[in-house]
């Protein structure tokens, strides 16, 4: 086994000070390359999305109304064979006749004329739109009836395309993973906690106790959770915290369901038996053998949580419940993306590779901690 | 262990009854009624509707009454399609939904099972990396994504397989709908089986029947799988309640008349008969999922006792 | 696992065979938003319900295929002077799918039946024109009392409470349809089983699978049957739109009247003219609480809606399927002429948000103190497209918006309990060609739709008129009146007109566009 075979001599160096279990798996957890790479994708991502926004040149809720929906580009936008036609539609707005137009670089040139006066205010719609700024109004002839218009072309970047109301997708796949990423650990987290107390304490006492803790597991499984969720809204209105009760009260039942069957077991063992006849309380069993013995089963378990989860929120947004525009959220992106597959496809692409790179780190760090946490591999 | 069982049907009853009532009285809070859809009725047709079902009478009558037709095995008629009673749409739907959901959980369990053990065998090797990261990616991608896609290639680009319908249950429209509900729960069998079995591995009775020179195939199947199985079952307990009873994406994307839908379309059309209907069904899969669980426990370790 | 594939193969063999033996007949693939709640004509309300009822009954007037009225079971009607007594003469060869004919007492004994309360139908309102139909729905008069009388098999007189344009229109409305007195007096509410079903019109009902299909064959006895090219009709509900998309382009519906409208510029691109655009009765508008004490205000109320780029919402947002709204009646509709548009419809985007920000200017908002509105949507795709652009469009001028979304009857609860809200979303689609049918809404003593809690004596008044006056022209001037007082106060800010859409496959003909978005299928025929 490799983690064995790279495992540090547990007395070389500081012999003086005792090991615990948590520093052995420290170190084992070091060593699995694998879960070293993966958390640092992970801290990417993470900064990624904490900070990315920060710097960016789009703000997350910027509507670019006239990039809506534009592919994912390398090349700035508006592409060349964009700027004249775009140029002449704008102008047309201000009711006047386009002569000419000429592109170089940076600036546009166009002669227009009209049978009626020029209204200088027509730059205005060159101003407003995305494309361009700057827009002067030069050469106004004698009669006002001909001039010409010149604006500098504004060159915006959307590396990941822009989303149906012509956001920068790459900015709101980056506001959306702090949303999934504290919602899909710390609810995962507290989802894990409860079902591993709950869990161990109902196997381990057994008998009643157990008969009707697992009743009530029964009960909340079965209950409609839609309504719930409706429920938490109307009479809370919507906040953050919310969130996590409604995907904490059903996420931690499979949970308590694995670590029950596992203490079953366990509890059975010569070890524990060994420490209960030395008279270790019922509580001391629980934290120092039975919890730890369930963990392997629980880590792997927590790493198919955190994108149930992440995609569960999704559904709470559909009720109201989940995060609202104009913030966003992994599940929320991908849902849209789904709908848009045919012709939008990069709505689809971009917020899920990020989900999906996560969630792959996710798993190798769940499996190297899996084994660096495994009691039996000592 | 007799004693054990009939003393969980027991417990099955006041379950219910628990179940029941919370739920009655959880979805009549809610905003809405029944007959508040997008167009908004006269209030002297909303009256006529509430007498006619029932509506207008005080929340206790209403509940009491609930609880003597379901007695009777009566769900109730169906405020939403009424033109059916709730017995007539689960009767129509549920054989559809279990059809589905077990092919499904067969499938999973076989294909997930062997992937698990196999990277289990293999551990921290390419295949083992190869294996998890295919699993990786079918717990990761959503069934609403899975579902499109699997019907855009082998549907409309490739034309091999209908893109949706019923079609009476014909093989060729079973396919998608059970291979979309199997890729997730494939993921999750493969990887529990994996971690319990590389602990199974290393366990002391394991290593001694290796050391006694059992040939590597019988380690694995006899001793190493019957302990790495605890997990897997109990996941598999609630997993398979859910899955028996249908999937609200997979049914709508392929358009599949099972009860999935039914939580949803129930909940959000107020249908009130229809939620409980469903509820009800829910908490019996549940239950006798998780009897069934616990039974297996006992027969997989010998050192799970229920006494 | 064996069963089922067992089974699941026989079932394929099954469909194989009789997809050989039955090749001669004409199938018709037809996607339908939903399931209908009921095929009991008297207790629907949905336009997805009308679709399958048109095609199983007829009325005394009927649609063609241009969602005109035209003569159903009614061959020819005189109207009284006064406009208030119909008298029809109806078909002698007009027959139930058992070979009944259909008479003038038919007619009574279902008209009768909508307005029973105890039939508990839910649009029983479109009727209550007839002569004591409101009374007799809200037990005031007995049953008989209707003005509804069978002169004799096949002559049946209808007598009004007051003169109605449309009301020959109103009896091509699904709540106009016969139901075959002897079954339903037989099988109560099972008359609609698929066994027990008796109708008169082009299709007789044999299946209804709900979440699968409804399955129609002609109806031989049908007194037009004749020119039916189609033997069966397979209506499917499909809810997803993308999934509806994707079995119209593998072949397996015909057509779709709906659309995913994320989709618009991809469908144009791959299916060219089989993606229809038409014009819809429909008007889709954000109703203000007037309530609200920002939004009392008639100057806040006209800068919001003068602020809104609606050709952005429709071009964009819309994918150019729906049309920007600048009246409350949509036009094209009948007894009318040009409604009432806003008075800066023609002001250009510029100039419109310039007087905007003056108007909120001097109501007092602005950058310093904001206007801060709660905008409310039902749960959709497209409806939080349009609140997140019009919240954007709103922003300039110092209004911040916070998104609200619940699911459908969280958010209609909400409104009709006249709930805490400032600006809602919500949408209209004309039950008959008439602007009374849009004006109405926001009648102070129309509780269930009035939103707003608008209430101005001045607007009643008119529409009280308008109710009472039989000559049309004069009649449309008091609408269009009152139309003109809406734009002014603006209850509910009109932002668009709906366009239906439609996937329509080149195999198949005699769908043609319309403004009710009626397309029975006896005038279909599929093309091999």
């Amino acid at each position: 086994m490799a983690t064995i075979d790279q495992m540090p001599a547990t007395d070389n160096g500081n012999a003086v000070r005792g090991r615990s279990l948590w520093d052995d798996a420290r170190d084992r957890l070091l060593a699995n390359k694998a879960a070293v790479a993966s958390m640092i994708l992970l801290a990417a991502v993470a900064i990624a999305c904490f900070l990315g926004p920060l710097v960016l040149p789009h703000p997350y809720d910027a509507v670019y109304r006239d990039f809506v929906k534009v592919p994912a580009s390398l090349e700035a936008y508006p592409r060349e064979d964009q700027i004249a036609p775009a140029l002449e539609s704008l102008l047309r707005r201000g009711r006047v006749t386009v002569d000419t137009v000429e592109v170089s670089g940076e600036r546009v040139t166009a002669r227009i004329s009209s049978s009626r006066d020029i209204d200088p205010r027509l730059v205005r719609y060159l101003d407003r739109s995305d494309l361009f700024r700057n827009g002067e109004v030069a050469d106004l002839a004698a009669d006002g009836k001909s001039a010409t218009v010149t604006a500098e072309v504004r060159r915006l970047h959307f590396f990941f395309g822009t989303d149906s109301n012509g956001r920068d997708l790459m900015t709101r796949t980056l506001i959306a993973g702090r949303v999934s990423l504290t919602i899909g650990l710390l609810a995962t987290l507290v989802a894990i906690s409860i079902g591993v107390i709950y869990g161990s304490v109902s196997g381990y006492l057994g008998g009643r106790v157990d008969l009707l803790m697992m009743r009530v597991v029964d009960v909340l499984y079965s209950l409609p959770f839609i309504f719930f969720v409706i429920l938490l809204v109307v009479f809370f209105g919507r906040n953050f915290i919310l969130m996590f009760i409604a995907v904490g009260a059903v996420e931690w039942l499979d949970m308590a369901r694995i670590v029950r069957g596992q203490t079953l077991s366990l509890k059975r063992q010569e070890f524990v038996q060994a420490a209960e006849a030395l008279g270790v309380d019922n509580a001391g069993v629980l934290k120092r053998h039975i919890i730890p013995n369930t963990l392997g089963p629980v880590v792997i378990y927590m790493t198919l949580l955190v994108p149930k989860v992440i995609l569960l929120e999704s559904f709470l947004s559909f009720l109201g419940l989940g995060v609202q525009e104009p913030l966003t959220s992994w599940g929320v992106l991908i849902s849209e993306g789904s709908r848009n597959v045919q012709g939008a496809a990069w709505m689809l692409i971009f917020p899920s590779i990020f989900l999906t790179s996560t969630l792959f780190a996710l798993n190798f760090i769940g499996d190297g901690l899996r084994d660096a946490l495994d009691p039996k591999d000592r | 262990m007799a004693r054990y069982i009939l003393g969980r049907l027991l417990s099955a009853i006041p379950t219910l009854f628990l179940i029941v009532t919370i739920s009655f009285f959880l979805i009549r809070i809610a905003p809405g009624g029944p007959f508040d859809l997008e167009r908004p009725l006269e209030a002297k047709v909303m009256e006529n509707l509430a007498r006619i079902y029932q509506l207008d009478k005080p929340l206790w009558q209403q509940y009491l009454l609930y609880l003597k037709s379901l007695a009777s095995g009566d769900f109730g008629p169906s405020f939403y399609f009424r033109d059916f009673t709730i017995n007539e749409l689960f009767a129509e739907g549920l054989p559809i939904s279990i059809q589905l959901g077990s092919s499904a959980l067969v499938l999973a369990l076989i294909v997930g099972g062997a992937m698990g053990v196999l990277a289990a065998l293999r551990q921290n090797r390419p295949a083992d990396y190869s294996i998890m990261a295919a699993a990786t990616i079918g717990v990761t991608i959503p069934n609403f994504v899975v579902a499109p896609l699997l019907t855009l290639l082998l549907g409309v680009w490739l034309g091999w397989l209908p893109v949706g319908g019923w079609n009476n249950g014909a093989a060729r429209n079973m396919i998608l709908p059970i291979v979309t509900l199997a890729l997730p729960q494939i993921a999750v069998v493969a990887r529990l089986t994996r971690g319990s079995m590389i602990e199974a591995l290393r366990s002391n009775h394991v290593r001694t029947a290796r050391a006694y020179g059992l040939s590597g195939y019988s380690v694995v199947v006899v001793h190493a799988l019957r302990g790495a199985l605890l997990p897997v079952v109990s996941y598999l307990g609630p997993a398979a309640a859910a899955l028996l009873t249908g999937s609200v994406v997979v049914e709508t994307i392929f358009g599949i008349p099972g009860i999935g839908r039914y939580f949803v379309q129930g909940a959000l059309n107020r249908d009130y008969t229809l939620v409980m209907g469903t509820v009800v069904v829910v908490a019996v899969f549940v239950i006798v999922f998780n009897l069934i669980v616990d039974l297996v426990y006992a027969l997989l370790d010998p050192r799970v006792r229920y006494d | 696992m064996f069963t089922v594939m067992r089974t699941g193969l026989l079932a394929a063999a099954l469909i194989a065979s009789t997809a050989l033996t039955a090749s001669a007949e004409v199938v018709y693939h037809r996607g339908n938003t939903a399931d209908p709640e009921t095929l009991d004509q008297h207790k629907t309300s949905t336009i997805y319900e009308a679709n399958v009822l048109r095609d199983l009954y007829e009325g005394l007037t009927t649609a063609n295929a241009k969602g005109e009225t035209v003569p159903g079971v009614a061959e020819s009607w005189m109207i009284s002077d006064d406009g208030l007594v119909y008298t029809f003469k109806l078909r002698a060869d007009a027959k139930w799918s058992n070979g009944d004919p259909v008479t003038a007492g038919d007619f009574v004994y279902s008209l009768q039946r909508i307005m029973n309360p105890e039939t508990g139908a839910k649009y029983a309102n479109i009727l209550f024109p007839i002569k004591n139909a409101e009374k007799v729905n809200k037990s005031e008069a007995k049953t008989e009392e209707l003005g509804v009388k069978a002169i004799d098999d096949h002559t049946l007189e209808i007598t009004l409470e007051a003169p109605t344009p449309y009301f020959i229109d109103l009896l091509a409305h699904q709540t106009g349809l016969p139901v075959h007195p002897a079954s339903v007096e037989k099988y109560g509410a099972e008359f609609v089983k698929p066994e027990n079903i008796v109708s008169n019109g082009a299709f007789v009902l044999k299946e209804f699978v709900p979440n699968s299909h409804i399955k129609v064959t002609k109806n031989e006895n049908f007194h037009d049957a004749a020119d039916v090219k189609i033997d069966t009709v397979m209506f499917y509900p499909t809810e997803d739109r993308g999934a509806a998309l994707r079995r119209f382009q593998a072949g397996e519906i015909h057509s779709n009247n709906d659309a995913p409208v994320e989709q618009v510029k991809f469908m144009r691109e791959t299916l060219g003219d089989q993606f229809r655009v038409a014009p819809y009765l429909g008007t889709y508008y954000y109703a203000l609480n007037h309530k609200d004490e920002a939004l009392s205000n008639p100057d806040v109320r006209q800068a919001l809606s003068m602020a809104v780029d609606r050709e952005f919402l429709a071009e964009e947002i819309w994918g150019g399927t729906m049309v920007p709204g600048y009246s409350m009646v949509p036009p094209g509709i009948g007894n009318y002429g040009e409604p009432a548009y806003a008075d800066y419809k023609d002001l250009s985007q510029i100039d419109r948000e310039e007087k905007a920000a003056d108007l909120l200017k001097a109501a007092g908002f602005g950058a310093d103190h904001p206007l801060k509105l709660e905008l409310r949507y039902n749960t959709s795709e497209n409806h939080k497209n349009t609140a997140v652009a019009i919240a954007d469009m709103w922003k300039p001028l110092g209004v911040e918006v916070s998104l609200v979304n619940t699911d459908t009857a969280t958010h209609y609860a909400l409104l009709r309990d006249k709930g805490d809200f400032d600006v809602a979303r919500a949408g209209w689609i004309g039950d008959y060609s008439d602007p009374q049918n849009f004006l109405f809404l926001v009648e102070s003593d129309n509780p269930g739709f009035n939103y707003a809690n608008y209430n101005n004596p001045d607007y009643d008044k008119l529409m009280d008129e308008a109710a009472a006056t039989t000559d049309l022209e004069k009649r449309a001037s008091i609408l269009k009146h009152a139309e003109e007082i809406f734009m002014r106060d603006l209850p509910f800010l009109p932002l668009l007109y709906y366009g239906s859409i439609s996937l329509v496959s080149s195999k198949l003909h005699g769908w043609e566009d319309n403004l009710q978005n009626i397309h029975p299928s006896r005038y279909m025929s599929i093309a091999q």
